[in-house]
């Protein structure tokens, strides 16, 4: 019979105790580097956002156009069929506010980030930032487009957009 | 096929870090177990071995690092992978050896040390994100859930008060469990008081990074009934896998999870999983995912988890107890053996062992569910004591 005063066995550590050298560690600082090749259909989608323009596959059999591209259909699993430029605008999916950077170190103004629905793609879309908003504005169905980095600034990088913002702002408006 | 028994059980503390290794934590674990049901190595025909992502350790091909303390010597061992679905693909793996005749006693041992990595395990978490479309961003892994948390609460027009009850069930039943590092008696406020991290997430929404250990014996039937007369009997298994383009997919229900659960349910002879089953540990690595996952495992009709949790269904005196261990949330996620601790739970409460934690009205029939891989993985064990 098993109760809940049953000692287990584990040590638990304190920081302390590692602080001042009760516990030895050993540590290794790890320096490897990676250069990862992009591949045939993330390779063409990254030149198209050089160029400031998003692309997609598209397959001929479920008749989806999927965005990011592959060269093969999961579902169909069969070859894709063409290149379909698709629009740099969308709608947000789903959405949130990050007050914790990648290592869970506190920011005081929070990343907004969405998954966003690209026009044009049947296939939903992908994860970026969002700017020129402020949080308590945000809402599933918000439409939002691309704000593109200056051409000579783009690389062939998911941050040549520097991030989607509400499209209908002033300056989405004919003077 | 073979029919399949659990026969024992062990687990470590769930510790925030622990002076023990890897395989110290792995064999404190196995021992138990092993010793729980009278058995030593010499009996173990082929070993199971878990754990998630190497990047925690900072040691790559965990698995042989872990097994000289998971009895993995002289004999078949495999390390089956699926993220935090790990620690309910374990028994699914086990279940392969002994059904199917290879073995007669398989060895089931999950570890995990998420300690060792600084300045954060989330750090770790960074490298399961797609390398060229998303690692850029510098996501980490509480964005992915805030994003699935928000799709799902507004899909349904689910509240944050509704989803912060599963964190103060969870962490109350915990203060039962002798593994817990984190079970602590809290208020629906006080989740809603505590620091925002990703929003809608915040800090008592979230289970901890632990270290500790777990391990089963699962054997055959003719194992069984020499070495116990309380065998559990592995009665359906289920795993399935949806597309790696997370933000192709639809968040507000998991898909996979119900793939997995209809393919252990046919299994079992589950027909009407509600009526059925009688105690449920789905994962409960954030405080809506065990809603999410009571609707993928078809026990909530969808958008309805939420209010079966506030009548009171879910706890463990009520018709259907959903973590009475405390899960992820009240006792600690050290995350394959998280997953296990869940099974192990199944096996307690279904021989009325589970002491302080025992549910009332001695049930029959049990689920251990995890869940991971980039948001993508089910993993659904069904156990039953007839």
């Amino acid at each position: 019979m098993r109760e809940r005063t049953t000692p287990l066995p584990g040590t638990p550590l304190s920081d302390g105790a590692v602080h001042r050298g009760e516990a030895l560690t050993q540590t290794w600082p790890s320096s490897l580097r990676y250069a990862w090749d992009t591949g045939v259909a993330i390779g063409r989608f990254l030149s198209e956002l050089k160029n400031g323009r998003i692309i997609g596959r598209r397959c001929e059999r479920c008749e989806r156009v999927l965005v990011p591209p592959r060269m093969f259909c999961e579902q169909c699993f069969r070859p894709t069929d063409a290149w379909q430029l698709v629009k740099d605008s969308g709608t947000i999916n789903t959405y949130s506010e990050s007050y914790i950077r990648w290592d869970v170190s506190r920011i005081a103004e929070p990343i907004l980030i969405a998954v966003i629905e690209i026009d044009g793609a049947s296939s939903g879309g992908f994860l970026h930032y969002l700017g020129e908003v402020k949080p308590e504005d945000l809402r599933i169905g918000m439409k939002v487009k691309a704000a593109w980095k200056l051409p000579e600034q783009r690389e062939g990088s998911i941050l040549d957009i520097r991030y989607f913002r509400p499209f209908g702002s002033a300056q989405d408006r004919p003077a | 096929m073979r029919k399949v028994a659990v026969v024992g059980a062990g687990l470590t503390r769930f510790m925030r870090r622990a002076q023990e290794t890897g395989p110290e934590l792995a064999w404190l674990a196995a021992r138990q177990a092993l010793e729980s049901c009278g058995m030593t190595l010499n009996d173990v025909d082929s070993v199971a071995l878990g754990s998630a992502p190497d990047a925690f350790d900072g040691v790559h091909m965990k698995g042989e690092y872990l097994s000289p303390g998971a009895g993995g010597w002289g004999r078949p061992v495999i390390r089956p992978y699926a993220g935090g679905g790990t620690g309910v693909l374990m028994p699914v793996h086990a279940w392969f050896h002994v059904a199917s005749g290879l073995s007669d006693v398989c060895l089931v041992v999950a570890e995990e040390k998420m300690s060792s990595c600084h300045p954060h395990p989330q750090g770790a978490f960074l490298t399961i994100f797609d390398n060229i479309l998303e690692r850029p961003l510098g996501p980490n892994l509480i964005w992915i859930f805030a994003l699935e948390m928000r799709r799902y609460m507004e899909t349904y027009g689910i509240t944050k008060e509704e989803i912060a009850r599963v964190s103060v069930k969870n962490k109350r039943n915990g203060l039962d469990h002798p593994s817990t590092h984190v079970a602590q008696e809290i208020t629906v406020q006080d989740v809603l008081d505590s620091e925002v991290m990703v929003a809608p997430v915040n800090r008592l929404d979230i289970s901890p990074a632990s270290d500790g250990a777990a391990a089963i014996v699962m054997v055959a039937e003719e194992v069984a009934r020499r070495v116990t007369d309380k065998p559990v009997w592995i009665k359906g298994i289920g795993w399935n896998l949806d597309t790696a383009y997370w933000t192709n997919r639809d968040l507000a229900y998991p898909a996979y999870v119900e793939r997995a659960a209809r393919m252990a349910y046919e299994m079992a002879g589950i027909t009407e999983p509600r009526k059925q089953i009688n105690i449920v540990e789905p994962y409960d690595p954030f405080s809506y995912k065990e809603l999410h996952h009571l609707e993928g495992l078809l026990l909530a009709d969808k958008g309805e988890a939420p209010k079966i949790t506030a009548d009171g269904v879910t706890q463990r005196n009520g018709n259907m107890p959903v973590c009475p261990s405390g899960g992820l949330l009240g006792v600690g996620n050290p995350i394959a053996a998280a997953g296990l601790m869940k099974v192990a739970e199944i096996f307690w409460q279904l021989r009325g062992e589970a002491g302080a934690r025992q549910v009332p009205g001695q049930p029959k029939i049990g689920l251990a569910q995890a869940w991971g891989d980039l948001m993508q993985v089910g993993t659904v064990a069904v156990m039953g004591i007839d």
